[in-house]
């Protein structure tokens, strides 16, 4: 009797351990509801249904390839049972041939996606630094969980944004977006659809456990309201076809095998502007090297900008998010605010590039602070970038930072 | 989809020609490179496919070999080093009506791509793989590769290579592969052959191809390509018939230990000799595949093994099919608005 207890209490324990759950509740100020239809849910759902009505409104096939790891598997399970929707799944040998495969995809013409956390990130390098610079669409998902190496694979972290950033050999800039809740994630992933197509680049999108593993009231959106992505594949116009013509955005022509005409081959030497065929020329590189750094940059031009939460106004102190750290940042801000302090908040979604105005904002706040599940990643990015003297607050502890914790952070600031 | 398609061309033309598949790129592989056999052997055996270059996708890895793709004007996608088999499969899967093949090395394919390599084999993925085996690391100069044989001496081995070689037609029928075969670059006729079976093939057709690298390996196929040798020392399977070479003179027949064994054809009983069956046991075409430790003996070439099974991107559609007969087509707002819901007016 005594040893079934035993054994039944550590079978409890251990599964508490090691699943992938956070007994951690936030009280957001109780939303205005706003009128609408409201369902429950999770950041995984979130995400895969994002994607699913990113194919939708573009019209292209959504085509996941991935690997199992924790916890970016449950995108896999998801995406695998909406196989009525012409989703393709494919658990690949490993996680290097999922991004292979779904840049394979991705070339003939279809929504490749692939999806995956911290470990599986690292073995994408090479292939996502092929993608940028074929320039292909393709979105990679990282859900990402405490590292390094295998690190706490249940427990969550952010500690994967400066691999999103530069975790690849030579110059080979991507577009990033963090979702910030478990219902944002739907709205991510069709914004890294949007971006990945308009502007022919792979994106990383990154999520962690804690977003994909809870979830919120969500106010669900009119499906036809949504934006529709124009894939603009290239069609044949009579003329000699440059693979690597720029529109507008800089972005090349997206032209899918079984289209006459427009027979090219791309691959990961350098191309000559224009034509693509394969160059090493000094120049020519330097050109390339900018044209991929400036297209991505670009897509700043129209993102929104970002937006500060200050309803009284006159604060000095800047508490600056990204990611999941949006829950926490809001509450604690209005426990700081019903304490009579004034701060302001803002949040990113783009973290590459960012927003245009984020240096005017920064630089209107005498402290500015960002709270993150790591040691002060988008610090470093932001301190480089405007040298602006951000301070961070971490917690690298597997488990997010706490309104409280983050309260007592603010106010000792504001106490100076 | 490997189906001779002859009605329509791109210039409404009923025939295609090498040039169709020639780009106007200039082709770099060193003078005397096997690969330029290769080429020109595969450029003039497309059109006869009817398969029309927009059609056509070459996807290769790193490596000489990665520079085909650059020489056909088709769809082309040069990877990076050992991942062309999954880059093929997402192309494969992706549009059942390309004709895609892969070419790729011994390094390429059997070194860092072996995982991708036997899981395309594995799946049966719609696809050709054309493995240039050279036994040698030509593009970084000269480095033992997976097919080296032991002892050898290169740059990385110069007290020999205490590695043991892979038979890649042995590893892919390991991998269950339902095409196998193995060709010669310089032999243009047997290699056109092998390349017609393998575009009429469903599922992954692999195709080992001895290719001289006449810089950092010259030689090494010598006893089965040079034709005054090679006619000694080829052994060209033929389904259904028995295994004859060297004019006759000698045969494979069931040894004393249950392998097959070389005879001379005049000592045995030609009920002895071995009918070559590609689509018989497995342990045939396997054992075959062991007759010689290299191309330094007597060597088995032609087609190993073909037989069907299912085709992994015909089975994906399949699937995506039978899922919306049972469920109806996806309906976005049904997806979001199952399960329960609550309405704030
Ligand atoms: S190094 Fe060898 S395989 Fe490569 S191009 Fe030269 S001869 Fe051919």
């Amino acid at each position: 009797m005594h040893e079934a207890n035993v054994a039944a209490f550590k079978a409890g324990y251990h599964f508490g351990e090691t699943t992938e759950l956070f007994a951690h509740a936030y009280r957001v100020r109780p939303a205005p509801a706003a009128p609408g239809t409201y369902r429950n849910v999770a950041g995984a759902q979130a995400l895969a249904w994002g994607l699913i009505a990113a194919s939708e409104r573009s019209g292209l096939p959504l085509f996941y390839a991935s690997y199992p790891i924790t916890p970016a598997s449950e995108l896999l399970h998801e995406l695998s049972r909406h196989k009525q929707f012409g989703v393709v799944t494919i658990q690949a040998e490993d996680e290097i041939a999922a991004i292979n495969m779904a840049l394979g995809a991705a070339f003939a013409g279809q929504l490749g996606v692939t999806g995956t956390s911290g470990p599986g990130m690292d073995l994408k390098a090479e292939t996502l630094g092929l993608a940028a610079i074929v320039e292909l669409p393709l979105i990679v998902i990282d859900v990402m969980r405490a590292g390094p190496s295998t690190g706490m694979p249940t427990k969550t972290e952010q500690g994967d944004l400066l691999l999103a950033m530069f975790g690849r050999h030579g110059e080979s800039p991507l577009p990033i977006v963090a979702a910030a809740s478990p219902a944002d994630c739907f709205e991510v992933a069709l914004e890294a659809a949007r971006v990945a197509i308009r502007y022919r680049t792979p994106v990383v999108l990154l999520s962690d456990t804690f977003l994909q593993n809870s979830s919120e009231p969500w106010r669900l959106p009119d499906v036809d309201a949504l934006p529709r992505i124009d894939p603009g594949f290239a069609r044949p116009n009579g003329e000699g076809f440059l693979p690597y013509a720029r529109n507008e955005h800089l972005a090349r022509p997206w032209a899918i095998p079984g289209t006459p005409g427009l027979e090219h081959r791309i691959g990961g030497l350098e191309r000559e502007d224009g034509t693509g065929n394969i160059s090493y020329d000094p120049d020519n590189h330097e050109r390339m090297t900018r044209l991929r750094r400036d297209k991505v940059a670009g897509i700043a031009e129209e993102l929104p900008p970002v937006e500060v939460d200050d309803p009284d106004g006159g604060a000095d102190l800047l508490v600056l998010g990204w990611g999941s750290t949006l829950g926490t940042i809001r509450a604690a801000a209005e426990r700081v605010r019903a304490a009579g302090h004034r701060i302001a908040t803002a949040h990113l979604r783009w973290l590459n590039p960012f927003p245009l105005n984020l240096g005017e904002v920064l630089g209107a706040y005498r402290t500015v602070l960002i709270p993150e599940m790591n040691l002060g990643q988008l610090a470093l990015l932001v301190r480089a970038r405007f040298l602006v003297d951000a301070r961070t607050y971490s917690k690298v502890q597997g488990l997010p930072i706490l309104a409280e914790e983050l309260e007592r952070e603010i106010v000792r600031i504001l106490d100076g | 989809m490997a189906e001779p398609r002859t009605e329509t061309t791109r210039d409404g033309v009923a025939t295609l020609t090498k040039r169709d598949f020639t780009s106007d790129q200039e082709v770099r592989w060193c003078p005397g490179c096997g690969d330029y056999a290769i080429l020109a052997a595969v450029q003039s055996f497309m059109p006869e496919l009817g398969v029309e270059p927009h059609r056509t996708v070459f996807v290769s890895g790193i490596g000489c070999s990665g520079r085909f793709t650059y020489y056909m004007d088709t769809y082309g996608f040069h990877g990076i080093h050992g991942r062309a088999p999954a880059l093929a499969t997402g192309i494969a899967v992706a549009n059942p009506d390309l004709s895609v093949w892969v070419v790729t090395g011994d390094g390429d394919a059997l070194s860092i791509g072996g995982n991708h390599l036997i899981h395309a084999l594995r799946r049966n993925v719609n696809m050709r793989i054309l493995l240039f085996n050279n036994q040698i690391y030509g593009l970084t100069k000269g480095q033992y590769s997976p097919t080296s044989e032991e002892g050898k001496v290169t740059k990385s081995t110069p007290f020999g290579s205490v590695d043991h070689p892979f038979n890649p037609v042995a590893l892919a029928l390991g991998a269950e592969a339902t095409f196998v075969a193995r060709t010669i670059d310089n032999d243009r006729q047997h290699l056109t052959g092998v390349l017609r079976e393998a575009a009429a093939h469903r599922g992954t057709a692999f195709v080992e191809i001895y290719q001289n690298c006449n810089v950092f390996n010259d030689g090494a196929f010598d006893l089965l390509r040079e034709k005054s040798q090679g006619v000694h020392n080829q052994i060209r399977l033929v389904d259904g018939e028995p295994i004859v070479f060297d004019e006759g003179r000698r045969c494979v027949i069931v040894g004393d230990n249950g392998r097959p064994t070389i005879a001379n054809t005049d000592e045995v009983d030609p009920e002895q000799i071995i009918v070559h069956d590609v689509d018989g046991r497995p342990s045939l075409p396997f054992s075959l595949a062991h007759l010689s430790s290299g191309p330094t003996e007597p060597t088995c070439i032609g087609v190993f093994r073909k037989f069907e099974r299912p085709v992994y991107g015909e089975a994906v559609r399949d699937q995506l099919r039978r899922a919306e007969e049972r469920l109806g087509k996806g309906d976005l707002r049904a997806l979001l608005h199952g399960g329960d819901t609550w309405t704030v007016a």
